[in-house]
């Protein structure tokens, strides 16, 4: 039997999915550095518990509902492809085996809901933080990478451009970031007391992660291994050097000095930026992308200072503002000679696509927003979203883990061992 | 015998232990420490958030000494830790009334 299986897309898209799971211990790192050293476990594991909880429901029904018959452009069928099982066999005239695309997708979503975690570090409750995950991936994930990416879904039909996730990933994820650090509110003692990252060289870490990562997710979403790939390859490699110059550029002029987490900060930004856009400019397009972004969104962090909530990591500021900025810029520099084959206002094509990306951000900024603030405030009554002052001011990492991330002296502390499984007894004991 | 506490900057720490060693001292600790005096702290800027740190980072020495050496000792640790720049530190003596060395039992002089 003939099969019409191309191998070399085959490798590369297993291979760009591989790649797109690496960016989630990126991101843990990228934000547990920045966190202070009593938080460093907790933040790594908001991340990667929703990689957790968002990897099993995609198989069970996540990818179903994403990419399955579409229910009047909003929503997949979710029992179509329940369990994947339907998905195993071989199609003979499919160029790429379907679990491979579902590999690579079901990456994304677990992405996006770990970049949530950044607002609401120091002060979440583990369970509560993977409740609200689940529920969002369900109630928003799904549905709008649907709307986004499906064929049939309403954003999709509509034209709009978001190549590998700037409106599903980015603007969806900063949106319900934005909800949850207004539900859940303030650390304790924001913004007076100093809250430094305790360790910028895993930040660094996380962002060269994130970088990498990131080749499978932008080339990777031209789910073949092509010219297009290629193209946003290069996109993504202009934009992110571009967005890092910006970032350092308004440190200089604004601090006096160029920083570690501006330079950190600045490769995320123009990441997110170019996200949507890759396969819709120029080489010079890019650059243009990317230096925008890091400018913007090294002004953009400083709002929550100004509005008075701690989105502590700025993922507003970043992913939000980035993702904003990318799908927008679409809209402009947009050229026929790119892959998506679309001119912007400034390549002749007129306001209409710009019309169209305005649309499709503000459509889904809005309804990731109102849906995370409602389920937020459902799991605040339900009282399972903070800690309690004194957990949180002793640190995180201890009360709800158990754990401390760093063990440097050779005292041991001072303790003993106590006995396998003891900690139920002394639960047992505490509760008389 | 004496306890003589010098607090001092981390860099100048060399110095002070060769200094000390130079004129037969057998023994010190040493350990990290921070803390502020006229020197005062400097500023660190987080995505443009700017952070006053008040602590500065010092190195702490303690030696153990015959308080006939007092004299000696004060000024090598003086002299040693010395820039003529704010910040170089303070230097203090205690008196103390028993000194033992665990592995022997030694005590007093025979201890130092």
């Amino acid at each position: 039997m003939d099969s019409a299986l191309n191998t070399g897309d085959t490798a590369w898209m297993l291979t760009a999915a591989a790649m797109v799971l690496l960016m989630i211990p990126g991101l843990a790192f990228f934000y547990g550095g920045m966190v202070r050293s009593k938080s460093v476990l907790n933040m790594l594991m908001m991340v990667m518990g929703a990689l957790f909880i968002v990897g099993v429901l995609w198989v069970i029904f996540g990818y179903s509902m994403t990419f399955g018959t579409s229910m009047g452009g909003l929503i997949g069928d979710p029992t179509e492809f329940l369990g994947l099982e339907s998905l195993m066999a071989d199609d003979p005239e499919s160029t790429l085996p379907i679990m491979a695309f579902v590999a690579f997708q079901g990456m994304f979503a677990c992405l996006t809901v770990g970049l949530i975690a950044g607002a609401i570090p120091d002060r979440t409750k583990f369970n509560g933080w993977l409740v609200f995950g689940g529920i969002w991936a369900i109630l928003v994930y799904f549905p709008v990478a649907h709307w986004v990416w499906a064929s049939g879904g309403w954003i999709f039909e509509m034209g709009v451009i978001d190549f590998a996730g700037g409106t599903a990933v980015h603007i969806n994820a900063g949106a319900a970031a934005l909800a949850l650090a207004i539900v859940i509110g303030k650390r304790a003692g924001w913004p007076k007391t100093p809250m430094r990252p305790h360790n910028l060289t895993l930040v660094m870490i996380g962002a060269g992660l994130l970088w990498f990562g990131w080749f499978g997710f932008n080339a990777g979403s031209a789910l073949a291994a092509n010219n297009t790939s290629a193209v946003v390859f290069l996109n993504t490699f202009a934009a992110t050097c571009a967005a890092a110059i910006g970032w350092l550029v308004v440190e200089k002029l604004r601090d006096g000095h160029m920083t570690t987490l501006g330079a950190a900060s600045g490769i995320v930004a123009g990441l997110v930026a170019i996200t949507p856009a890759c396969s819709a400019v120029s080489p010079i397009g890019a650059l243009i992308v990317g230096v925008l972004a890091g400018v913007v969104c090294a002004l953009a962090v400083s709002l929550k200072y100004r509005f008075g909530y701690d989105d502590s990591l700025d993922v507003v500021g970043v992913h939000l503002v980035g993702g904003l900025l990318g799908t927008l810029l679409i809209g402009f520099l947009a050229t026929d000679l790119a892959p998506a084959g679309v001119n912007g206002l400034l390549y002749g094509g007129g306001a209409e696509q710009l019309g169209k990306q305005a649309v499709g951000a503000f459509s889904v900024m809005a309804y990731s927003f109102v849906v995370a603030l409602i389920i937020g405030l459902i799991l605040k009554a339900a009282g399972i979203m903070r800690i309690s002052r004194d957990d949180e001011l002793s640190g995180i990492d201890l009360v709800e883990h158990a754990e401390s991330a760093y063990e440097l002296g050779d005292s041991g502390g001072g303790g003993h061992f106590v006995g396998v499984g003891a900690g139920s007894v002394r639960r047992d004991r505490e509760e008389i | 015998m004496k306890l003589v506490t010098a607090i001092i900057k981390p860099f100048k720490l060399e110095d002070v232990k060769n200094a000390l060693e130079a004129i037969g001292v057998r023994g010190m600790t040493v350990s990290e420490s921070s803390g502020f005096g006229r020197q005062g702290g400097h500023t660190e800027v987080y995505r443009g958030a700017e952070y006053t740190v008040d602590l500065v980072p010092k190195v702490r020495v303690e030696v153990l000494i015959d308080s006939q050496r007092l004299d000696e000792v004060l000024d090598v640790i003086t002299k040693g830790a010395n820039t003529g720049k704010i910040g170089d530190g303070k230097v203090w003596v205690t008196p103390v009334e028993e000194v033992i060395r665990v592995r022997t039992g030694e005590r007093g002089i025979d201890a130092l």
